[in-house]
């Protein structure tokens, strides 16, 4: 049950400026986990904004999640230079280790994968982060080693 | 800490802060960006602060947590001043031998300063390292010097002296003159000149006007506001204000994608702290003038980095453009006068003011002008960032900044531009890299990523990878982005399946010229540029992978084979148990066969065998040889044994 108080507290911090709808849901998805369909209807009441609109851009931004999510997050990057240095082998070993694809999260909400498409260590590719961590010049052995460090 | 009233105030300030500081005190630069902490770089911090302590030297030596200074393939970075010793690659387990042997007794560790990987000759002072050594470091070159939490260590290597001098000597009119004059090109990847821009704005009807900042920085491979926002986000907020008071605005926005945390977190700070000096807020500097700033996180989205987008999205909706036959600068955030311009854009600014136009304009090309940074990455020895006079030679940054191709492997392109950018070959190293130049090859600046290609690249992938990414960041607005950037898609999948069809480069072609006549933005006209630029360069790939189903390459892999070659295979077993489904056969002494039927193509094999053998081989294009009987696969001395028998 999302607490409607908690709701209010993070619409509240924002005093009224224009334009805050992203920032507001950025906040709820760091708070949550995802964008839960009580905290859309209640930030539509509060706001006076359709919740059809709310929800066009929870849909439209890759960060926002109408899902739960995982404890971590794994971003694997494939951005250009992650790429021609092999990121899609790190991605093939993260999908192998944690048994999702990309885009998936785990039966049991430990892991969340997801592609990004440049976290701006580019020239420390191929490089992934688990939650605030970076983890850069990766080989697929070490994929294993690093996500084990994870509760 | 009382608001500065006056430049004097400020002056006097950073003169106080300079008498403070002891050019002889010892201190111990650390680079805290994103990059050197992906490599470990926050434990390193930690054991300096603890050896620090230990030794009882807190208060006499300085530690100093720094922004990016660019030599990223060689993180976590410590720099020792007075002396500028760099050590490279710095490990927690290096730092108390630091501490004893360099803090204490002035002794330089071999192991840890840069050496040359083809003479051996070291250089021990950062400005020594041939990759700082060749760049004009005008912007970056401060990174190192100044922690971005602390508003002081900016103030005392000369910040906000361009925003007091830009407020108390000059008018508006006369910035502005001074930014044309510069003839200083937008540094976000369309090259529009700065100072048009802002006296568009400035001269459009109606008020409140705006100025915003573009850390959007979408494209991959690119890295350079990063750094800067992180390292030196002071630099940014002063070319911001100065260009607010040229242009009529009296508020910023600063918008950052949210995969920056630190360049958000160090950039709030900085804006605090300049309020809390005075340097924003009203009255700045007893002027007058007020200005203030809200960052805006992003929140991932590729099309959002695009101006028209980009205000969309600061205004909380849909960050999708806009058609730009109203100009934002008439018409943008709210439908008001609206300025935006890049981060590398906006830190030039300081420098323009304080040294003048003519200076500016006596650096780079006829008609680009001052430094450029780019993010020099992929298949290259010296990854990072490299900011060079407009001008340089892609040769010179690859090769002689950049170390050239790693594993002596042969050069193939370089993609400048990011997604709206090309691809150029070898035959055009020479070409210098400025706006212009590389347009005329069916390239462009764009935003500074610069990616290394080697022989081990294919072309036809690097085009669908390009394709593939836009079609996942295209926002659907428009048709021919929409449904072409799917149809490129389309056969750029099948061409690398090995299902190519006569006639699909001229298809790709056609749809290339009815996106770029005819997308609602920049995303859509320019997304077929890599394709364009990969056809007319390495056509030869395209028609190897349609007509031969080969990928010169090897890198494709519905069109690899994997092969073990009995002539090399030492049968060690290796490349047997790295395979995930059990397709190799073989045993101890007895040559391993790949069972092309079972094989997933994983490539698990081919880097499990120890370089010294190199017998698992990729083929393309031709047959798979049969596999020798197993007579012929026992190696000599020795008798056979397969795998689970014992000895």
């Amino acid at each position: 049950m999302i607490a409607e108080e908690r709701i209010d507290e993070l619409i509240d911090r924002y005093g009224g400026k224009e334009g805050f709808l992203i920032q507001l849901l950025l906040d709820i998805q760091q708070e949550f986990n995802w964008i839960p369909k009580e905290a859309i209807q209640r930030v539509s009441t509060r706001l006076q904004i359709p919740i059809s609109h709310i929800y066009r851009i929870v849909s439209f931004y890759k960060v926002l999640s109408l899902e739960p999510i995982g404890r971590h997050v794994i971003q694997v990057c494939l951005g250009t230079a992650c790429h021609v240095r092999g990121g899609p082998r790190i991605l093939d070993e993260v999908e192998k280790q944690v048994g999702v694809k990309a885009g998936a999260t785990t039966k049991d909400l430990k892991f969340t994968v997801k592609r990004v498409n440049c976290i701006g260590c580019c020239a420390l590719g191929p490089v992934m982060t688990v939650d605030k961590d970076y983890h850069g010049k990766l080989t697929p052995d070490r994929v294993k080693e690093i996500l084990t460090c994870y509760d | 800490m009382s608001r500065l009233e006056s430049p004097v105030a400020l002056e006097r300030l950073r003169a106080e802060l300079r008498a403070t500081y002891d050019p002889a005190k010892p201190c111990i630069a650390i680079c805290a960006g994103t990059g050197c902490i992906a490599l470990g770089g926050a434990q390193v911090v930690a054991a300096v602060r603890k050896e620090v302590k230990e030794h009882g030297l807190e208060g006499a030596v300085e530690i100093r947590e720094t922004g990016c200074p660019g030599f990223c393939e060689k993180g976590p970075i410590v720099v020792m001043y007075p002396a500028e010793t760099c050590y490279l690659q710095v490990q927690p387990g290096d730092v108390p031998e630091i501490m004893t042997r360099t803090v204490e007794h002035k002794e330089v560790i071999d192991r840890l300063v840069y050496t040359d990987p083809e003479t051996g000759a070291q250089a021990v002072r950062e400005s020594e390292i041939p990759f700082y050594r060749y760049q004009l470091r005008l912007l970056i070159g401060d990174n190192i010097k100044i922690d971005p939490k602390q508003i002081t260590d900016y103030l005392a290597i000369g910040g906000y002296r361009a925003l007091s001098k830009a407020l108390a000597e000059m008018t508006p009119e006369q910035v502005l003159e001074e930014v044309k004059r510069s003839k200083l090109r937008g540094r976000g990847g369309g090259g529009f000149p700065t100072g048009r821009k802002w006296e568009s704005t400035r001269d459009a009807p109606g008020e409140p006007k705006y100025v915003i900042v573009n850390c959007d920085e979408g494209d991959p491979g690119a890295f350079m506001d990063r750094a800067l926002m992180e390292g030196n986000p002071h630099s940014v907020i002063e070319g911001l204000t100065i260009g607010a008071y040229a242009i009529g605005a009296h508020e910023g926005f600063i918008y950052v994608r949210q995969e920056y945390p630190l360049a958000v977190e160090n950039v709030m700070i900085a804006i605090k702290q300049a309020e809390e000096y005075g340097l924003l807020g009203r009255n700045i500097l007893g002027s007058g003038f007020d200005f203030t700033i809200t960052v805006h996180r992003g929140a991932g989205a590729f099309v959002s980095g695009e101006s028209s987008a980009l205000m969309n999205a600061i205004e909380g909706k849909v960050g999708e453009p806009r058609p730009k036959y109203v100009h934002t600068s008439d018409s943008g955030l709210w439908d008001k006068p609206s300025n935006l311009n890049n981060v590398e854009t906006w830190a030039n600014i300081p420098l323009i003011i304080t040294k003048g136009a003519e200076w500016f304009a006596s650096i780079g090309t006829a008609e680009s002008k001052g430094t450029k940074i780019f993010s020099l990455v992929g298949k290259v020895n010296n990854t990072g960032l490299v900011e060079v006079p407009m001008g340089t030679t892609l040769r010179d940054i690859i090769y002689k900044i950049g170390g050239g191709i790693p594993s002596n492997k042969k050069f193939k392109a370089v993609q400048t531009g990011g997604p709206s950018g090309g691809c150029i070959p070898e035959q055009y190293l020479d070409t210098p890299v400025d706006f212009d130049a590389l347009t005329k090859l069916g390239s462009m600046m764009g935003s500074g990523g610069m990616i290394v290609m080697d022989e081990d690249t294919c072309m036809v992938d690097v085009a669908r990878y390009f394709v593939d990414f836009l079609c996942d960041e295209s926002c659907g607005k428009c048709v021919p982005c929409r449904e072409g950037l799917k149809h490129l898609r389309e056969i750029l999948n099948r061409i690398v399946e090995g299902k190519g069809k006569e006639g699909d480069i001229e298809l790709l072609e056609e749809i290339a010229r009815v996106m770029k006549d005819a997308s609602l933005c920049a995303l859509g006209t320019t997304a077929a540029n890599p394709v364009l630029t990969t056809i007319r360069y390495f056509r030869d790939e395209y028609e190897a992978h349609i007509a031969g189903k080969r990928c010169p390459a090897l890198a494709c892999k519905e069109l690899v084979t994997y092969y073990i070659d009995p002539s090399r295979c030492k049968a060690c077993l290796l490349c047997l148990k790295s395979c995930p489904v059990d397709a190799i056969e073989g045993g101890k002494k007895l040559v391993h066969v790949i069972d092309q039927a079972r094989c997933t193509k994983c490539g698990s094999c081919f880097y499990s065998c120890p370089p010294k053998f190199g017998a698992v081989r990729k083929l393309s294009g031709e047959p798979v040889p049969p596999p020798l009987p197993e007579a012929e696969r026992t190696l000599p001395s020795g008798k056979s044994r397969t795998r689970g028998e014992p000895a």
